[in-house]
């Protein structure tokens, strides 16, 4: 039973995306992005439209999509603006743990009132001296009696900002490493939460990127997912999620850039010519093509394994590494296609090779990505 | 109040048309099929109109082929009620496919009060099926509509006319409306929409269940072909200082007598 076919609902989800992508995001991406800022309107659109937290299942509100619809409405998200998805996709991160982790009462509590209008959530893993060293957090996690005690920094949060709901991972006993792992939900609203000024960054940047200090923060009891200790399998369950929608938003942008190449090798003329027509521009263009392709294939295998109530650690890390790599090195032809244009923010794939740089990085740097795979193969 | 909106299928704006193997018909088989935009602004304005007035329905009528119902789901998607489909070529002329909505609509069961159409499609431009459609059904009917407006059972018509005025027409329902660009900003079609859509009801009829026949045909067409390729325009090279007077007096020449622009 192959079939490399969406079906037609899922074509459907598709156009409507990329509808919202190229007449709501694209037009507004570059202006928000020299900004700096949210673009809450567009955010607040798409969540109407069901566009954001496509991870909540049906019988918490959610529409019911499959791991497979979420991919084609990421990749779509990501062709209008890999920003703004990046606000839309936090949302899913944050959320995602609940889903995976909670009990009934929680998903009820935490997952519906995001069904009702639009909120933000953040996910709060890395610290000022841990980034691939997830296990390594210092973000302590103290039994205060009938609450928990939170102390800690967290650092790179996107959203944190504009948050309603953080998820956080924190640590009971560090000489426990990841056996002592354990994740909260946390109103933003605690007191005691301290959120820092927005970074400034290469791209995304109409993304909110901040420091969150957690200083004695009170969190109820009953708002740890899972058991104490539960964290870390928690996040590795969310990891499989997640990599392939990174993934997925990677052949969104990788997809925008290749389109702008094509677009612009067709139309600009060198030696009496379009560019399009000599052999060394084709052979870039057929590259970047490939490129997309196979890291289109790769995210919809991992994300059909879960579908299919399989282990897809192996294919998400795959797609993960393979779909950030490719789309930093369309991104970079893309701009060498554009020549000195190329270089310019007049003209849209310097952003996009801005912005590809980033997907390399987070949700597991391409070098983790590469180690999980090696742990697999040589299982 | 019975809404009914007639949405035809047209070609993506983007498709490069050409004729099929025989010159009857465009090739069909590689198209990519959207809703005809005019007619998306009639779906938006009976959505609207159904808000205002509970326990209204919308239902959408389409007559074409079915390999792909493009225009159906997406009407359904932005909230349209229910669907009907009359199978049939898509290269019916416009009195058989006015008939066979006519057909539809009275398959329906329900009694029209007000049907919203596109004032024209974008593939073949016909601006017929409405008017036809009217008349079939014995009802006033209004076209390039850009303002509506209905409170106490009577509806008030902005229409374009030549030179950009507004003609205001105030009808009693029964009332066909065609609309056109400006009349409002329609929708997307929401995901949930988009799932919901699945299991709203669709009727399928044939174009004999709706009485229409090849008798009813009235425009054959005979032949498609592609216009004839443009000739290159002519070149002038005016950057040789030594031949500037020539070339300008040649090109003036040329544009006096047979362009004949000055």
């Amino acid at each position: 039973m192959l079939n490399f076919e969406l079906t037609s609902e899922q074509k459907e989800i598709q156009e409507m995306a990329m509808k919202f992508a190229k007449n709501e995001m694209m037009p507004n991406a570059s202006e928000y992005d020299l900004k700096g800022e949210m673009p809450m309107d567009i955010l607040q659109k798409a969540w109407s439209l069901g566009l954001v937290n496509t991870c909540i299942p049906v019988e918490f509100g959610g529409a019911g999509f499959s791991t497979i619809d979420s991919m084609v409405i990421t990749e779509a998200l990501a062709y209008g603006c890999l920003g703004m998805n990046t606000a839309i996709m936090a949302n899913d991160l944050a959320l995602l743990p609940i889903v995976i982790g909670g009990t009934s009462e929680q998903k009820e509590k935490f997952l519906k009132p995001f069904t009702e209008s639009y909120k933000i959530a953040a996910f709060c893993l890395t610290e000022p001296g841990n980034g691939s060293d997830a296990a390594g957090l210092k973000t302590t996690i103290k039994d205060g009696g009938d609450h928990w005690v939170v102390n800690g920094e967290k650092m790179w949060i996107t959203n944190a900002g504009y948050a309603d709901l953080f998820t956080l991972y924190g640590t009971l006993d560090p000489s426990l490493k990841h056996k002592g792992i354990s994740a909260l939900v946390i109103d933003a609203k605690a007191e005691g939460i301290e959120v820092g000024k927005p970074e400034k960054k290469m791209g995304h940047c109409c993304s909110d990127t901040r420091s969150v200090t957690f200083r004695d923060v009170k969190v109820p009891k009953e708002n740890m997912l899972g058991q104490p200790g539960d964290g870390w399998k928690i996040a590795m369950k969310t990891l499989d999620h997640s990599r392939p929608m990174v993934a997925a938003s990677a052949v969104g942008g990788a997809q925008c850039a290749l389109d702008h190449a094509k677009g612009y090798a067709l139309e600009r003329n060198q030696f009496g010519k379009p560019i399009a027509a000599h052999q060394s521009i084709q052979f870039m263009l057929a590259e970047m093509a490939t490129k997309v392709e196979a890291s289109r294939l790769l995210v919809l295998k991992s994300a059909w394994l879960i579908d299919n109530n399989q282990p897809n650690t192996r294919l998400a890390s795959m797609a993960k590494s393979f779909a950030s790599d490719s789309f930093m090195e369309i991104a970079t032809d893309a701009v060498q296609i554009y020549g000195g244009y190329g270089y310019s923010k007049e003209y849209p794939v310097e952003k996009l090779m801005r912005d590809a740089k980033l997907i390399q990085i987070y949700e597991g740097t391409s070098q983790i990505q590469r180690l999980v795979i090696a742990k697999e193969v040589l299982k | 109040m019975n809404i009914f909106v007639c949405v035809k299928q047209v070609p993506d704006t983007e498709t490069k048309v050409t004729p099929n193997g025989d010159g009857t018909f465009i090739e069909t088989s590689s198209i990519k099929w959207i809703m005809n935009p005019y007619d998306e602004f009639a779906v938006e304005q009976a959505l609207l109109l159904k808000a205002a007035n509970a326990g209204s329905t919308v239902t959408v009528v389409r007559v074409g082929s079915t390999q792909d119902t493009e225009a159906l789901r997406t009407a359904l998607a932005m909230g349209a009620d229910e669907a009907i489909l009359v199978e049939g070529d898509d290269n019916l002329d416009s009195y058989m496919i006015a008939k066979a909505i006519k057909g539809g609509i009275e398959k329906s069961g329900k009694t029209p009060d007000i049907i919203f159409t596109g004032k024209q499609a974008i593939d073949d431009d016909c601006l017929q099926v409405p008017q036809l459609l009217a008349q079939m059904l014995d009802m006033p009917s209004v076209s390039v509509v850009v303002g509506f407006d209905h409170a106490d059972g009577k509806t008030t018509l902005k229409r374009e006319v030549e030179g950009g005025a507004l003609e205001v027409y105030e009808v009693t329902n029964p009332v066909l409306v065609a609309c056109n660009k400006g009349l409002n900003t329609p929708r997307y079609a929401s995901l949930p929409g988009i799932m919901k859509a699945k299991r709203k009801p669709l009727q399928n009829l044939s174009l004999a269940d709706v009485g229409v026949s090849a008798d009813d045909r009235r425009v054959k067409y005979s032949n498609f072909q592609l216009p004839p390729e443009k000739p290159p325009g002519k070149k002038y090279d005016a950057m040789d200082e030594g031949k500037q007077a020539e070339v300008v007096a040649e090109v003036v020449q040329l544009l006096r007598n047979e362009a004949k622009v000055i």
